[in-house]
């Protein structure tokens, strides 16, 4: 890992410490008030500060994870920088990809 | 004095990277170190075993081996702090390519410190005056806590880091590093930093601390390394280092 990976894993990790407990309080939220799927989506649809809050989430969870993946390749497969690092990318696109779709769900469908 | 009932067992890894331990037994005296039991073998029972030693004080550096699964200076370790029932293996230090049984190459490790800028680059010559350094400044607080590194390799060889990924400049080739980012006299720091904020630097450190347990001196790696991962970000987010 070099000083450029290690900031932007430091820094996405830092902006998901307050994500991960706002989302953690808006899981218990939903479960005490027994809400249903219909219940939240009708709270969230159209809402551009759930999209902004959701969308930054995946976005710092997709970099994030895909550096330390690229991190544990490097150290623990026959893989060097360059071949963890593509990996990592691919991971990173899934990850992206599966997150945004989710978000678009929440707010537009 | 010696004591001819007792008997210690010893395992010595013999041969190469493909080779075995091989069980020699060794009279047991007072006040007995490692490195006291491999020359034993050596000078009376097989005089082909190959090892590294030289001033048997702990200053060199080079008499350093794992000993029962610890990597160790063997010229002060006594026998009585490590055998267990009367039992040692010594074998080579890991993470180093074995030469033969207890001999191990150290010139991966000591590219490293090549590598990590180890070196000092003066920044007058010897026709300026002599440089004051406050004692009590905090730069040289800070290299005064790492600057008595012997280069044994034995904190090299109990890094997990090293272990997974051998790119790694290791803990001693960093700590020198350290020891020269705190050097006022120095004027090498530029490369230095970019050196040790590339791949396979400071940052790839997962702070495990065997370094520091390790360390015959108490030396602690680990906080030098910290101190380069700081002081190498800081650089990056001023835009002074190319990464």
């Amino acid at each position: 890992m070099n000083v450029r990976l290690y900031v932007w894993q430091r820094a996405t990790a830092a902006l998901m410490v307050p994500f991960v407990l706002v989302h953690i309080a808006v899981i218990f939220y939903a479960t005490r008030q027994q809400m249903t799927a219909a219940d939240i989506l009708s709270r969230t649809h159209g809402s551009a500060a759930w999209a902004a809050f959701y969308g930054a989430f995946v976005a710092a969870v997709s970099i994030h994870a895909s550096i330390g993946v690229c991190n544990i390749l490097t150290e623990w497969s026959p893989l060097r920088d360059r071949g963890a690092g593509w990996c990592a990318v691919l991971l990173g696109i899934v990850l992206a990809l599966l997150g945004f779709r989710a978000v678009i769900a929440l707010v537009l469908m | 004095m010696p004591e001819p009932a007792a008997q210690l067992s010893v395992s010595l890894w013999r041969g190469g990277a493909d080779g075995r331990y091989e069980t020699y037994n060794v009279p047991r005296r007072e006040s007995q170190t490692v490195l006291d039991v491999v020359t034993y073998v050596q000078r009376h029972i097989d005089p082909t075993l190959s090892y590294r030693f030289a001033c048997r004080v702990g200053m060199c550096g080079s008499c350093a081996m794992t000993v029962n699964g610890h990597p160790s200076w063997t010229c002060r370790t006594h026998v009585a702090k490590v055998a267990d029932a009367g039992r040692l293996q010594i074998g080579p230090l890991d993470n180093l390519p074995i030469i033969k049984d207890l001999a191990t190459d150290m010139a991966p490790f000591f590219e490293k410190w090549q590598q990590a800028k180890g070196v000092f680059a003066p920044s007058q010559t010897r026709a300026e005056p002599m440089a004051r350094i406050r004692p009590d400044s905090a730069a040289r607080i800070a290299a005064d806590a790492a600057i008595e590194c012997i280069n044994c390799g034995v904190c090299y060889a109990a890094c997990d880091t090293v272990r997974w990924n051998s790119g790694y400049l290791g803990p001693a080739a960093l700590n020198r590093a350290w020891t020269l980012v705190n050097d006022e006299r120095d004027s090498g720091n530029g490369v230095r930093l970019a050196a040790i904020a590339a791949s396979g630097g400071c940052h790839s450190c997962h702070s495990h601390q065997s370094c520091q347990e390790h360390c015959p001196l108490a030396l602690n790696p680990t906080a030098s390394i910290a101190g380069l991962k700081r002081r190498s970000t800081a650089a990056y987010l001023k835009g002074e280092l190319k990464a």
